[in-house]
């Protein structure tokens, strides 16, 4: 057991076992990282959405066009002037597409930041403390998983929404339930370790071993789960857009564009299969860069899951 | 068996019973039925609008309104709707019946080829149908429900124009007015459900397969398979008789537990293919602040998910006689 902290308390700011057992502890990090590189695929997943998080942006913003601007082509199949051809209004798509890129991937991020924070200090409280106050709490959030996900989320998104990130509120507020599950399992089976026991013994407090040595061991499977989550939730957004409580115009989502397309789906195709194509791009690395970190962080799995 | 049943709907009750006030609250504190009222051109006089409000319930205190919905329930009255002629009880018994069989027939054709596939993915373990099959799953995993109908529903519609007459409908979910006879009318369902029942099980069927296969592995990898196999009974009959019905087991649970997400998938489903089942019922709702009917699909949703679970957990002691609901 590494964790086991074996000096006096630490000075502040460097953990106990960092200064014990400096050589170990990195040796580990870098285990993770080379199993992880050796995952090809989730390698090439990580390259290709840094790619696409580039071209949403720094493309974006270097592209001629703005996703709201009308151009004199309408109806214009891919060309040079327009990679991704143009609506019937005159708006190039490319720009359009690379905008809702840059939503999807916002949204995402605030999904994961907002839920996985809540949700594993919820989670490992519940499961540190135990008793009446994980009964309590874990009570709580299994009403949150009850609810059904995108009938209320369409009925706050309706009332509330509008914006992006509005709409990130609304899905995290109703994902971090998850994510508080993750969490107090793992926490659970981590309280009884003997550097908890150690850590008590030397006189931490609750919330240091909470956020000291509880959270930082669970944070392996709790990251695992927020790349499942954000997959998830860059197709909730894009539902929501499609059926018209998500992101609203002006503004454009892929889901937007989606919805804007189907009936042009046999007279102007692109505008269908553009924006369709990056939203399983992005869920789909994300997904691969997902199982690529399940695998390095837990290597027996491997053997069960290719 | 019947005590743990009566003990798992007891224990399902307040869980409903909460997250319908939690969704009451919400949805009335959130929205205003009378919002498509007020934004009439030219605007209703003003006594109108008064009248909607107390026929809506809006004259009393919302926790009140709960009350007056949650007792007149059980006489079969579930409330206002904005549309004033709009029976939601009679609505929904005819919606419901038009979304089950969507969800029901996606259900087995998803679970049909999950098991397939899971099961051949796992035999044949790093082989190129594996990584075939892997990679499949992972591309309808990151595939937006209502993209992959559009799709179908195209390709439909090229069909169609290809042997240049009407096999598959693309739109409604059954003709109107239904054509004569009992077999010409269970041929234009069916004909209406084809496009829609697939794209929904294809949605669902990826990530089930996953497990079954990660399942399949683990069962094969037991003493007792091996000794099957050492006892010398042939590989064919060792896995169907003795992995696969193990390795069903932690489906049954997945399958119920996803009953959630495939309902919000055919509610995409409904819209691509306009259907006028309960995801199109929630959505009008939804648009007009409807409460009353959104308390109706909540109340009918969750009715069905928690039955469905009891039936996953029955099932359980089914599969595997070890387990016992004593």
């Amino acid at each position: 057991m590494p964790e086991t902290p074996v000096t006096a308390p630490a000075e502040p700011g460097t953990r106990a076992r960092d200064r014990e057992f400096t050589v170990a502890e990195r040796s580990q990090f870098q285990l993770v990282l080379r199993r992880f590189m050796q995952h090809r695929l989730a390698v090439g997943s990580l390259v290709v959405l840094v790619l696409l998080v580039l071209l949403a942006y720094v493309g974006g913003a270097l592209w001629q066009y703005d996703f709201g601007e009308f151009t004199p082509d309408k109806s214009d199949a891919p060309s040079l002037a327009h990679p991704f051809g143009t609506d019937a209004a005159g708006k190039d798509q490319f720009a359009q597409v690379l905008r809702g890129t840059q939503i999807s991937l916002q949204i995402a991020v605030l999904v994961a930041l907002f839920s996985t924070v809540v949700g594993t200090v919820w989670g490992a409280v519940a499961g540190y403390f135990g008793g009446a106050t994980d009964t309590i709490l874990m009570r709580i959030s299994d009403l949150v998983l009850t609810l059904p996900l995108l009938a209320v989320a369409a009925m706050l998104a309706h009332n509330f929404g509008g914006s992006w990130w509005l709409i990130s509120v609304v899905i995290a507020g109703l994902y971090w339930a998850y994510v508080s599950r993750v969490a107090r399992g793992v926490v659970l089976s981590l309280r009884e370790k003997e550097f908890v026991e150690a850590a008590k013994a030397l006189g931490a407090s609750d919330a240091r071993i909470i956020f000291r040595h509880l959270v930082p061991n669970a944070l392996g499977s709790i990251i695992v789960n927020a790349t499942v989550l954000v997959a998830i939730a860059i197709l909730l957004e894009t539902s929501l857009s499609y059926l018209g409580f998500g992101v609203r115009p002006p503004d454009t989502s892929l889901g937007i564009l989606v919805s804007e397309a189907q009936t042009a789906l046999t007279t102007r195709p692109w505008l269908f299969y553009f924006p369709g194509l990056f939203i399983i791009l992005i869920a789909l690395t994300i997904n691969f860069i997902g199982d690529g970190l399940r695998d390095a962080l837990d290597p027996q799995q491997t053997k069960v899951r290719a | 068996m019947l005590a743990f049943a009566v003990r798992r709907i007891a224990v399902s009750l307040p869980i409903l019973l909460i997250s319908t006030f939690i969704v009451f609250m919400l949805a009335s504190l959130s929205g205003n039925p009378l919002s498509g009222l007020l934004t009439r051109n030219p605007p209703p006089p003003p006594e109108t609008i008064a009248l909607e409000a107390q026929r809506l319930r809006l004259d009393h205190p919302v926790l009140e309104r709960y009350w007056m919905w949650l007792t007149g329930l059980f006489r079969g009255d579930f409330g206002p709707s904005v549309q004033s002629n709009l029976d939601i009880g009679a609505e929904v018994a005819g919606r419901f019946l038009i979304t089950m069989r969507l969800i029901a027939v996606a259900m087995i054709l998803a679970l049909v080829l999950a098991v397939v596939i899971g099961v051949i993915s796992a035999v044949k373990q790093y082989s190129k149908t594996d990584y075939a099959a892997t990679f499949l799953g992972f591309l309808f995993l990151a595939m937006p429900a209502f993209w992959l109908a559009i799709l179908l529903k195209q390709a439909g519609i090229d069909f169609n124009n290809a042997v240049d007459e009407q096999i598959i409908y693309t739109i409604g979910d059954s003709s109107v007015p239904l054509p004569q006879g009992f077999g010409a009318q269970v041929a234009d369902i069916a004909g209406h459900m084809v496009l829609p029942t697939i794209s929904l099980a294809l949605i669902s069927y990826a990530a089930w397969s996953r497990y079954q296969r990660s399942a399949m592995l683990e069962v094969m990898n037991t003493d007792y398979v091996r000794l099957a196999r050492a006892k010398g009974l042939s590989r064919r009959r060792v896995m169907i008789k003795h992995a696969l019905r193990n390795a069903l087991i932690p489906l049954t649970t997945v399958t119920a537990l996803d009953l959630a997400s495939i309902i919000s998938g055919a509610v995409l489903t409904e819209t691509v293919f306009q259907w006028r089942g309960m995801g199109d019922l929630l959505l009008n709702a939804i648009r007009t602040d409807d409460v009353y009917v959104v308390m109706a699909w909540l109340l009918i949703t969750a009715t069905v998910v928690i039955v469905f679970n009891l039936l996953a957990d029955l099932l359980y002691a089914v599969l595997d006689p070890r387990i016992r609901y004593a």
